[in-house]
């Protein structure tokens, strides 16, 4: 049996529950479709940055607008998703990363784009009073922060069903197809119709996009995350370094997450990724050399999410090169969490306005095209 | 002193020193295969067999035949060529068969071509009101104390709870004059008609006059109170009394020490960090991996022997363990292998060891009420989490244990859901209308014992260093 939706958004992601959460409020009636279950992969298990610090140019725009959201993040989801804002900071390690802070920072002013400040050594000392004393500056973003990325997700999956979305959970979008003027889609026996599609299946998309005569070099990664014990409470904001692969945050609680960014090996058909202890020891040597207060802590759990990594680090975003009523939300390239909620504000308006305010132009899918490549 | 694996490739690695690692390593030795043993403890022996190299108990009835069995297979062991590393903790166990290992501070890494994991079982929560309060331990924990250092309780003590292991603590409490006031027996009454069409098999089993005469012992010396069907610890900051009801009366009396036991279940999370597949038992009430014949797990290369493969008790483990390594020698040398017990002998013994076990599972098959807490007590101890907060989890969409993770943190303390996992899918499942193998477990990862920051970061260094920056 065939059910009549006005969108069907395939993938339970923090950017497919936006965009379906969005696309309620703009009356829309849509099935969001997610094979695992609402943040069961990259979105619920990632770092939690709600950072605009250190972004590429063409997505500041979408991160600013994303900001924003976050900021009244419980007037649109009923939950805090224990959203904070302690600024995230960068650190530079030495002069010359600081001296490429400056020309960043510069660069970002030129463009219009205030968000990021340079910090002098002193600055960096109020804010993070346990960096190492040799680290000259840096850069903030003063309104970053964190947030719980899987009580995030759950909360925008939630209220979007609030809102009249049907949320199909545990079975994967199949045979996804166009006929008759619209998008036609099983999951398990049943089966979805809709004049629009949206692909937001993180690692999955890209066999989408391909499948439907779009193929994006996308790969499938999993960064891998750690978190220690509690220790006694010593810094606020989110700490990442301009040199090496480094971020880090301590929670209330007085646990401390270290990500930046090293890979595990995924399995994506299993579900699965192999940690790559090698790799989290380097992480470690770097906590332990940057804050001693950290070097008895204990590391209790490490873990990764599956992701999907464009070759050019940026996201895939907005309506397809090929097919009418189809649009792409994929390929964050491991910093999407903070971009969901703007994502799916920005997809609704695409989708129901057929454009946007936001400057999007160049996340467009066409920039893989053969003839562009 | 420690010392680190001798070796960054061995054919065989076991995981724990228990009845069925001990045997798994002998067997594996004996066929000529180069094998690792790798033990948490300070000695050999497992729980069964704690302590069985060093015990201060000197008295071999007061621990009774059966323990000093663990004796003769240590023996074997030492007489082999296997290597063994005790105060080895195994913190991760992956896929390609890599195995990350703390010895004496310090982290190594070895790569084996098959791993055996008996990791053996633990004691199954017992979430009453009251039961983390300073004062109340598991009967398993008490048995620690007794066999490693001959300490037994000289307070008020109640032991509650249920199974043949409760019995054995009690009558090795009593042979060492340790003091018990009452036992609390929370066995179902209707588990004994459920037994009964069992009872047969269990009746020409070894259990039999052992366990009736153990439980005879013990019913001289001590007040039993059978058909317990409710159980709380009370004390302010510290247990003052245990209150209980039976045959519909209440109860209360003051206590220093309460005992809390009802049965083991296997320690899954070393194999379910690594990705083995696990279902859930109805019988045994508890996540078992999904195995061959031999032992051999969902993840090529690893095998779960013992009562990690499903609670089976040391003679079984024994058994378990030797068919799993000689399946390893099977593989990888056959010429050798050929020279083992054959395996239609031990599969012989596997069946003999067995006898009565469904009948000691359908008969010490915990209640339903101290399994699946309510209202204020605790389920999460790491946490703080209640059975209510759970419930109310439940409520806004957490639809298992891993959404409940993100409400509540729920299984993220150190204990990584060793004392809680059991409780939050059965209570998921009740609250949810499904059955636990629907509602899953924590996704368990490594490490799978906490491992300080700086031992991670002594770690010798990898190629990936130098890559390029990308952030999270």
């Amino acid at each position: 049996m065939t059910t009549n939706v006005d969108a069907i958004v395939v993938g339970g992601g923090i950017h497919g529950c936006s965009t379906a959460l969005h696309l309620c409020l703009a009356g829309m009636k849509p099935v969001l479709i997610e094979k695992d279950y609402a943040g069961r992969h990259a979105s619920g298990v990632n770092a939690g940055g709600v950072r605009q610090l250190a972004r590429h140019v063409p997505e500041i725009p979408l991160s600013i607008r994303s900001m924003e959201i976050w900021e009244k993040i419980s007037e649109l989801v009923d939950d805090d998703c224990s959203f904070e804002s302690y600024g995230q900071v960068l650190v530079a390690e030495n002069e010359d990363e600081l001296a490429a802070c400056r020309a960043r920072v510069a660069e970002l002013n030129a463009l219009g784009f205030v968000h990021e400040e340079l910090i002098d050594a002193t600055e960096l000392r109020r804010l993070v009073p346990a960096a190492a004393d040799t680290c000259p500056g840096g850069v903030v973003s003063r309104r970053d922060g964190a947030a719980n990325p899987a009580q995030t997700t759950t909360a925008f999956r939630r209220k979007a069903e609030q809102l009249g979305a049907t949320v199909c959970e545990g079975a994967a979008a199949t045979n996804i197809r166009h006929s008759d003027g619209l998008w036609h889609v099983d999951v398990g026996d049943r089966s979805y119709a809709a004049p629009v599609l949206v692909n937001a299946a993180g690692a999955w998309a890209g066999s989408i996009a391909a499948a439907l005569g779009e193929p994006v070099p996308v790969e499938t990664v999993a960064p891998m995350l750690m978190i220690t014990s509690r220790v006694p409470h010593f810094i606020d904001p989110v700490v990442i370094l301009r040199g090496r692969k480094l971020s880090f945050k301590q929670f209330k609680n007085g646990t401390v997450l270290i990500g930046g960014g090293h890979l595990a090996t995924p399995y994506q058909d299993r579900n699965e990724t192999v940690l790559d202890w090698k790799s989290l020891a380097t992480s470690a040597r770097t906590v332990f050399e940057l804050f001693p207060v950290m070097r008895d802590a204990t590391i209790m759990r490490a873990w990764a999410g599956i992701e999907a990594k464009t070759m050019d680090d940026l996201p895939v975003f907005g309506p397809s090169a090929r097919h009418k009523g189809l649009y792409h939300q994929f390929g964050f390239s491991l910093h999407g969490f903070q971009l969901g909620p703007g994502a799916g504000a920005v997809m609704a308006e695409l989708i129901v306005n057929g454009g946007t305010q936001t400057r999007i132009g160049d996340l467009g899918i066409d920039r893989f095209h053969p003839s562009t490549l | 002193m420690t010392f680190a694996p001798k070796r960054e490739d061995y054919d065989v690695v076991v995981i724990g020193a228990g009845p069925a690692g001990l045997a798994a390593a002998a067997t594996s030795a004996e066929a000529g295969l180069s094998t690792l043993l790798l033990d948490e403890n300070i000695g050999p022996g497992g729980q069964v067999y704690r302590a069985i190299a060093s015990t201060p108990v000197i008295e071999r009835n007061q621990l009774g035949a059966d323990y000093w069995v663990g004796a003769d297979l240590v023996q074997a062991l030492r007489a082999s060529n296997a290597e063994i590393i005790q105060r080895a903790t195994v913190w991760s166990l992956d896929r390609n068969l890599e195995i990350a290992v703390s010895v004496g501070g310090a982290s190594a890494f070895v790569k084996a071509r098959r791993v055996i994991v008996a990791t053996g079982a633990l004691e199954r929560p017992f979430p009453i009101p009251g039961w983390t309060l300073p004062g109340v331990m598991t009967a398993g924990a008490a048995q620690t104390m007794l066999k490693s250092s001959a300490l037994v309780p000289d307070g008020r003590t109640v032991i509650a709870g249920q199974g043949p292991l409760l019995w054995l603590l009690a009558a090795q409490i009593l042979r060492l004059g340790g003091r018990i006031n009452r036992i609390l027996d929370t066995t179902e009454r209707g588990n004994y008609f459920a037994a009964l069409p069992r009872a047969f098999a269990f009746l020409t089993s070894p259990y039999f006059a052992k366990g009736l005469a153990m439980m005879r012992e013990v019913r001289a010396k001590v007040q039993v109170v059978p058909g317990v069907t409710e159980l709380a610890a009370s004390g302010d900051g510290q247990l003052a009394s245990v209150s209980y009801v039976a045959g519909g009366k209440r109860e209360a009396i003051p206590t220093d020490l309460l005992l809390l036991h009802q049965g083991v279940v296997p320690n899954v999370n070393l194999a379910m960090a690594a990705g083995v597949e696990h279902r859930w038992d109805d019988l045994q009430l508890c996540w078992s991996p999904v195995l061959d014949q031999n032992g051999n797990s969902s993840v090529a290369g690893i095998a779960i022997a013992g009562d990690g493969a499903g609670i089976g008790g040391a003679g079984a483990a024994v058994v378990r363990g030797r068919i799993a390594a000689r399946a390893a020698a099977e593989a990888l040398a056959p010429a050798a292998a050929a020279k083992l017990p054959p395996m239609a002998a031990l599969r012989g013994d596997l069946v003999k060891a067995e006898r009565g076990r469904i009948f000691l599972d359908t008969l010490f098959r915990p209640a339903r009420q101290f399994r699946i807490p309510s209202g204020d007590t605790i389920v999460c101890r790491c946490e703080e989490i209640a059975a209510k907060d759970i419930l109310d989890a439940v409520a806004i969409g957490a639809t298992g244990p891993n959404q409940l993770k993100a409400y509540r943190r729920a299984g993220m303390g150190p204990c990584q859901g060793r004392l809680c996992g059991l409780t939050v899918t059965e209570l998921m499942a009740q609250a949810r209308g499904k059955t636990p193998q629907e509602i899953g477990y924590y996704r368990l990862r490594a490490p799978v014992k906490p491992i300080t920051l700086a031992e991670l970061a002594a770690v010798p260094k990898s190629e990936a260093d130098v890559k390029a920056v990308v952030r999270g």
